[in-house]
């Protein structure tokens, strides 16, 4: 079919289906309608039951938390998946070598850049396990803290140091953290069968709402979230990257 | 809908439909970066502080980093293959 | 009504820009911004007037607040878009090395 048969086709649908559309959100609930039992009762099992302020990690981690589970299983996924995609025939020797080179050849990054990453690098690693830590609690958690551990390794890149980051062989210790992370969280599930009464039940202390301790499992599933999402994102870019090492080198 | 809402959300369809008109992937990575981050301003005034960090962490750092690698590796492979003739 | 319509025109812009691309890298974020209409989508139906954010760390319980259900829902699907995007870039470095080309049109079909 030719592009315009295939742009005049798309015309059309575009039109019914916008009309459908339309007409179908006409229907949804307006924000004067009364709130929805639900978030009642999610809010009041979060905070009273569970003992969590942040009550949206109360639904991620126990109301709705086998979804969570599966969520991280396609992180996981997609994290090996990318690997499998783009790992070359990697020689670490030669990825050592490749990262030296690259750091002498390169017109010297500014000084300016090459200060500041690695005057950032110690805030934004505290700030990333301030956010892990402290998701159920205030707005944050794992994810969110874990794509900031591993945004430390592209500052690194940024500021130029790419040879003493080879030297710390990253490889390794992302597939580590991916695989531990994930591992963590389907034992704290199937710990909820064994200690409790159903998978990802609460089986640890409950705490007082609002101080550290509190949410009995809550904090132990969000570690694990931040420590298995920074695998897998660090795991992403360090494939990209060494690609690019290697090409250069 | 407040008129901080409104205005925020007219904002979101703007940016999309910059983010799609702009052709060349390299310029959009950055359009699309300022979506995301008007799309994050969206979800803390409809009181979804959770939503806006997670938006702001994938959408302003992730997804532009890696389209930027994925575009510089698509550059190589390019040359490489004309060198080779195949 | 506008946070709705804004959401139905952000999915048809997006499908606009993923039908005409000529750049697999351009269709991918065409996508991200096809996925970015169900987040308006799902916080317009969870929104109340009046609601706070449904964090208690500084509230009194009982105050009205939005549903946190909805936010669960939208903080998976950002996660799933984060991770589709990345599959979906590496896909086209394979792509772009097995073919030599990034046009949607130019690319055969899978020899085995």
């Amino acid at each position: 079919m030719s592009r315009r048969a295939r742009g005049a086709l798309f015309g059309a649908a575009t039109v019914v289906l916008a009309v459908v559309l339309v007409s179908a959100v006409a229907e949804l609930p307006r924000p004067s309608a009364p709130p929805p039992r639900s978030a009642k009762l999610s809010t009041s099992v979060s905070l009273h039951e569970r003992h969590g302020t942040d009550t949206v990690a109360g639904v991620t981690f126990d109301l709705r938390g086998f979804d969570t589970l599966g969520e991280e299983l396609i992180l996981f996924v997609a994290a090996i998946g990318s690997a499998v995609l783009l790992r070359a025939q990697r020689d670490p020797e030669l990825l050592e070598r490749a990262a030296h080179a690259a750091d002498e050849r390169r017109p010297r990054t500014a000084s300016a850049l090459r200060a500041l990453g690695a005057l950032l690098v110690a805030p934004m690693l505290v700030l990333g396990g301030y956010i892990v830590t402290h998701g159920h609690l205030t707005p944050g958690g794992g994810f969110q803290g874990g794509v900031m551990l591993a945004g430390t390794l592209l500052l690194v890149y940024a500021a130029g140091q790419m040879a003493a980051l080879e030297r710390m062989h990253p490889q390794a210790l992302v597939e580590l953290a991916d695989a531990l992370g994930a591992a963590a969280f389907a034992l704290v599930a199937v710990g909820g069968l064994v200690f409790a009464s159903a998978a990802l039940a609460n089986f640890l202390a409950l705490g007082v709402a609002g101080h550290f301790l509190s949410g009995g499992t809550i904090f132990v599933l969000e570690v694990s979230v931040g420590v298995e999402v920074t695998g897998a994102i660090a795991l992403v870019l360090n494939e990209l990257l060494d690609q690019t090492l290697i090409r250069e080198g | 809908m407040t008129a901080l809402q409104d205005v925020v959300l007219v904002v979101v369809a703007l940016a999309g439909t910059a983010t799609v008109t702009v052709r060349e992937p390299l310029r959009q990575a950055v359009v699309a970066g300022f979506f995301g981050l008007a799309l994050s301003v969206l979800f803390f005034v409809f009181g979804a502080p959770d939503v806006a960090l997670s938006e702001i962490v994938v959408a302003a750092v992730a997804v532009p980093l890696m389209v930027l690698l994925a575009l510089a590796k698509i550059a190589e492979t390019d040359v490489d293959e004309e060198d080779d003739g195949a | 009504m506008l946070p709705y319509l804004v959401a139905v025109w952000l999915l048809l812009v997006g499908l606009y820009g993923v039908v005409t691309s000529h750049h697999l890298v351009h269709l991918v974020l065409c996508l991200a911004v096809a996925q970015a209409s169900t987040y308006v989508l799902l916080l317009a139906v969870g929104y109340r007037t009046g609601g706070k954010a449904p964090i208690f760390a500084d509230l009194p319980p009982g105050t009205p607040v939005v549903d946190p259900v909805i936010q669960a829902l939208t903080l998976t699907d950002v996660v799933v878009e984060a991770t589709v995007t990345a599959l979906l870039l590496a896909l086209t470095v394979q792509a772009a090395k097995r073919f030599g080309s990034v046009e949607p049109d130019a690319l055969g079909a899978l020899r085995g």
